[in-house]
């Protein structure tokens, strides 16, 4: 054995172990930090106030209740909406459109939406939305939608394309018409990643502020109106977070806390029962 | 899924739709435009509705959007910091009134350099935020400073990278100042900064000017006060070195002319008077002469004369400067004047 | 066979029930179809107002708009070239820096990693993903920023200060914000992405092709670099895809570290601007008319950039598939 070419062999191995190991180090690293910033400052600035209180001026002792629920209930409307229109495309563009050209086209612009800043949804739910029927919750969670929908149509397409042609053909030997192949075999063999995208979706407009400045525009007080302006927990940490109050500065970290903590339960807890279920 | 999850998910669902519903309640007031008067907005709204159960809900989506959604006829007023030109008034139909002034302040990070302790006067800031001041202990700077060890460090100009009143109301007064800056930069809410780094809101320009050795930003006044940052004091128009306080906001608004001006055109800059601040300004609303809502630009006119007449403290509070009383005499005979069907 | 299957139907009319179930099937199918095309014309109108909304800035500068550096309110002249470099030069290097290292952690965690930490680690690097940006954003102007300042920028400024061509690249006073903090950011935001679907695709390569590359005496290193990333080849250009997709369109975690600067400066330590950046810290205090058509025509423009990225990549996939043979 050529030992000069087999150390060299050894020591690349080595290294792209250490190179991989650092990998990992590095990602956690950034993780930890971000993780440890966010507790130490949003713990110090929650209360049962932040959930009882809506927003208040300086000084007031306000929270961020009304923040919260209108989040909450633009983001459960956005999903609720989304996501069945998601799904339905991707399976269309997995399963009947495959490889025509119209679904090439369609893959394509669904791909250029996933990637358009989310400002400029809100700009297009503004005129067409907003300017006929003034700012809203409904406005805010379709611009939310709009962001929602090209993420489930990704993942849903990619998950549908990883299930085995095998189990489709089973389903269909037993007579089992296409449509049905597909709700009972196929979406059910792709869930667990359907599920992924879902809360990849749902991550991503958690976060959103830009859309909803034009769309739900914000709203100091309690609302339960919905075709009145709502508050938004981002909207409202975005405000916060650029004022020169201290009392703002502790609720704006205590919401971005609540939001991070929030999304990652969220993901926790639909892992483990998607593998409580397996 | 399992029956239980079903009917929890229902009854969640149904009560849901119950508290979050298409109610036809009376809506509040809706407003949008500057940051600056945001916390003031908010807290005056708040002790408005305890009083009277009406709500005003103010976003601050920046001067810009406020002036955009007022003429889009969205909100029921706009706010800006940064006055309309009677032109614009009219081509849109809309007229102005001020409610509270505020102070931009110069702010440095320099070592052994403590608040109050530098002195600048309007040319040699532009001079440096044009980038022609390079290094702090420049012969113009130590003219103004005799008595102050500056150090041989490099000056990094910090500016507001996002569009606001506050990057107005300083341009605008080194415009002023500098008829270099005046023909190469100008005065607005964004310009093109010949040098310097941008940071985002005051915050940002608070924090990084903390963070830089050799920095100088502006804020606002609150900013400033909040963050203990080390201002600067400035030589205003009559010569006299001033400290930013509320006092010297007051005195920049005591000797404007506000109510021979059209439309409360008047920015706060390099105003007369020996207390005065040489960068202040006032911040503005916008509603229509002949408002499409009239009983809700009543409400709003009447939320503001209870602002006036009660909301001073609250202001003051807050690190706002609220007007002079005859400027809000002024302001009454104004909407009396221009505003159509309010009854004002 | 399929009298098996409808064994339960009393009376059976088979012409009956295969009709039922195409028509449902033809139902199923056209809602399918609808849902894909409400995306489009989603899509559709994005564009549209996207138009719109330029036209008067499209009047007023036509092409040049692209190359233009200017960018001046008060003049109202507006030239893109400024947010489209800090865009391109901060997807790349996020791009730079997050493949190699996403990669990395999907083989760390299918390769090295002991079992029974595989589930919290991949968790704890997909809960990246889960941080909202605007966290991000302002974990970077507080944190991050004041760290890169006073520790790495000088240390890059230092140690290339007598390169001769890179010394231009890595010059200039640590402001802390800029460019290559904006790409950092970015990086760390969209390397779950790669790393999340890497190990996904990796999973899925079939153990026997391992077991034989090992079984001729591989490294572990060889079995990768040969065996396992040539065979899942699409799988990972697909994921920088997504990836590459955020990073084109983050607005939030930028805005508030990029300095907002609408220059081209050789260094990466300057401060820049990006196009969503740029909409997004300019949009609500734009007043005059053209000011905010100029923002929407950088929308559009990046929409452009995106749909030419989308392009290549589809052009590079299929050049791959070609010649390495469809998987």
């Amino acid at each position: 054995m050529n030992s000069v070419l087999y150390a060299r062999r050894r020591l690349t191995d080595r290294l792209f172990l250490i190179f991989s190991i650092s990998a990992a180090l590095f990602g956690l690293a950034w993780l930890a930090a971000i993780l440890y910033t966010l507790l130490t400052q949003g713990l110090s600035g929650l209360s049962l106030t932040v959930f009882t209180e809506s927003t208040k001026s300086p000084g007031s002792h306000g929270g961020l209740l009304n923040a919260i629920a209108g989040s909450l209930v633009m983001s459960i409307l956005a999903v609720a909406a989304g996501t069945p229109i998601g799904i339905l495309a991707g399976t269309y563009l997995a399963e009947y459109g495959r490889t025509t050209r119209l679904a090439g086209f369609i893959r394509f612009f669904n791909d250029i939406l996933l990637s358009a800043p989310s400002i400029i949804v809100g700009l297009f739910i503004y005129e067409v939305v907003v300017r006929n029927f003034g700012f809203s919750a409904i406005a805010g969670a379709a611009s939310l939608m709009v962001i929602v929908i090209p993420v489930v149509v990704r993942t849903t397409e990619n998950m549908l394309l990883l299930v085995p042609g095998s189990l489709r053909e089973a389903g269909a030997a037993l007579g089992a018409p296409i449509s049905h192949v597909i709700r009972s075999v196929t979406w059910r063999a792709a869930r667990a990643g359907i599920v992924t995208g879902v809360l990849l979706a749902v991550a991503r407009i958690s976060g959103e502020t830009a859309p909803l400045i034009f769309t739900a525009f914000g709203n100091q007080f309690w609302s339960t109106d919905l075709t009145a302006p709502i508050a938004s927990l981002p909207q409202v940490i975005f405000n916060y977070a650029n004022s020169a109050y201290d009392d703002w500065h502790r609720l704006a970290w205590a919401g971005a806390f609540i939001i991070t903590f929030a999304v990652l339960t969220l993901s926790i807890v639909a892992r483990l029962l998607e593998s409580k279920r397996n | 899924m399992k029956p239980i999850f079903r009917r929890l998910t229902a009854l969640s669902a149904g009560v849901a739709a119950g508290v979050f519903a298409v109610q036809a309640f009376a809506a509040d007031m809706t407003g949008a435009g500057a940051t600056f008067p945001y916390p003031i907005y908010a807290k005056w709204a708040e002790a408005y509705k305890a009083k009277t159960g009406i709500g005003l809900n103010y976003q601050s989506i920046g001067s810009g959007g406020g002036i955009a959604q007022i003429k889009a006829k969205t909100v029921d007023f706009g706010a800006s910091d940064k006055p309309l030109s009677p032109a614009d008034l009219d081509t849109a139909g809309l007229t102005q009134f001020p409610t509270v002034i505020g102070g931009v302040v110069p702010v440095v990070n320099i070592p052994g350099i403590d608040a109050g302790q530098l002195v600048l006067d309007g040319k040699t800031l532009a001079d440096i935020c044009l980038g022609k001041i390079k290094y702090w202990d420049d012969a113009a700077v130590k003219k103004l400073n005799p008595s102050v060890n500056l150090p041989h460090l490099a000056v990094v100009g910090v500016h507001r990278s996002d569009g606001s009143g506050t990057n107005f109301i300083f341009t605008n007064y080194l415009s002023k100042k500098s008829p270099q800056w005046a023909a190469n930069v100008g005065a607005a809410t964004s310009v093109e900064w010949p040098s310097g780094i941008g940071a985002k809101g005051n915050e940002g320009v608070a924090g990084n000017v903390k963070q830089t050795k050799g920095a100088l930003g502006y804020v606002e006044y609150a900013y400033a006060k909040q963050n203990k940052l080390t201002y600067v004091r400035m030589i205003n128009h009559d010569g006299e070195a001033v400290s930013p306080t509320a006092e010297a906001f007051q005195a920049a608004s005591a000797r404007a002319d506000w109510v021979h001006s059209k439309g409360f055109y008047v920015v706060l800059t390099d105003q007369p008077g020996k207390a005065a601040w040489p960068i202040a300004g006032a911040t503005f609303i916008l509603v229509y002469k002949n408002p499409p809502d009239a009983q809700k630009t009543a409400d709003v006119l009447k939320f503001f004369k209870w602002a006036y007449a009660e909301g001073d403290k609250m202001a003051a509070d807050l690190d706002y400067v609220p007007l002079p009383a005859s400027t809000v005499q002024a302001i009454a005979k104004s909407w009396h004047d221009n505003i159509q069907g309010v009854g004002m | 066979m399929a009298g098996i299957a409808l064994e339960n139907y009393g009376t059976y009319d088979r012409a009956n029930t295969v009709r039922r179930f195409g028509r449902g099937d033809a139902r199923f199918r056209l809602l399918t179809l609808s849902a894909a095309l409400l995306v489009v014309a989603i899509f559709l109108g994005v564009l549209i107002s996207l138009v719109l909304g330029s036209w008067p800035s499209i009047k007023a500068f036509g092409l040049p708009f692209i190359w233009t550096e200017t960018w001046n309110p008060v003049t109202e002249k507006f030239g893109a070239l400024g947010p489209i470099y800090g865009t391109l030069v901060t997807s790349i290097i996020a791009m730079v820096i997050a493949v190699p290292t996403g990669i990395g952690i999907a083989i760390f965690l299918t390769e090295i990693c002991p079992s029974a930490l595989k589930r919290p680690i991949g968790t704890a690097i997909e809960l990246l993903a889960g941080i909202p940006s605007i966290v991000y954003g302002i974990w970077g102007m507080f944190m991050l920023a004041p760290l890169l300042q006073t520790t790495l920028q000088p240390w890059l400024i230092e140690t290339f200060a007598d390169v001769p061509v890179l010394s231009g690249l890595f010059e200039g006073p640590p402001y802390g914000l800029g460019l290559f903090t904006a790409a950092f950011i970015l990086s760390i935001m969209i390397l779950p992405f790669i790393s999340a679907v890497t190990r996904d695709v990796f999973e899925t390569v079939p153990p026997m092709l391992k077991e034989a590359a090992y079984g001729l005496g591989c490294t572990r290193w060889e079995v990768m670099w040969r065996v396992v990333l040539p065979y899942s080849r699409t799988g990972v250009v697909g994921g920088c895809m997504l990836a590459l997709g955020r990073a084109l369109g983050e607005t939030m975690a930028i805005t508030f570290v990029v300095g907002n600067a609408h220059r081209i400066a050789s260094s990466l330590l300057a401060p820049g601007t990006t196009i969503s950046a740029a909409i997004a810290n300019e949009f609500t205090e734009a007043e005059s008319e053209l000011y905010r058509s100029s923002l929407i025509e950088l929308g559009l423009i990046l929409c452009f950039i995106t749909f030419v990225v989308l392009a290549l990549a589809q052009l590079m996939l299929r050049r791959l598939e070609a010649s390495g043979g469809k998987r």
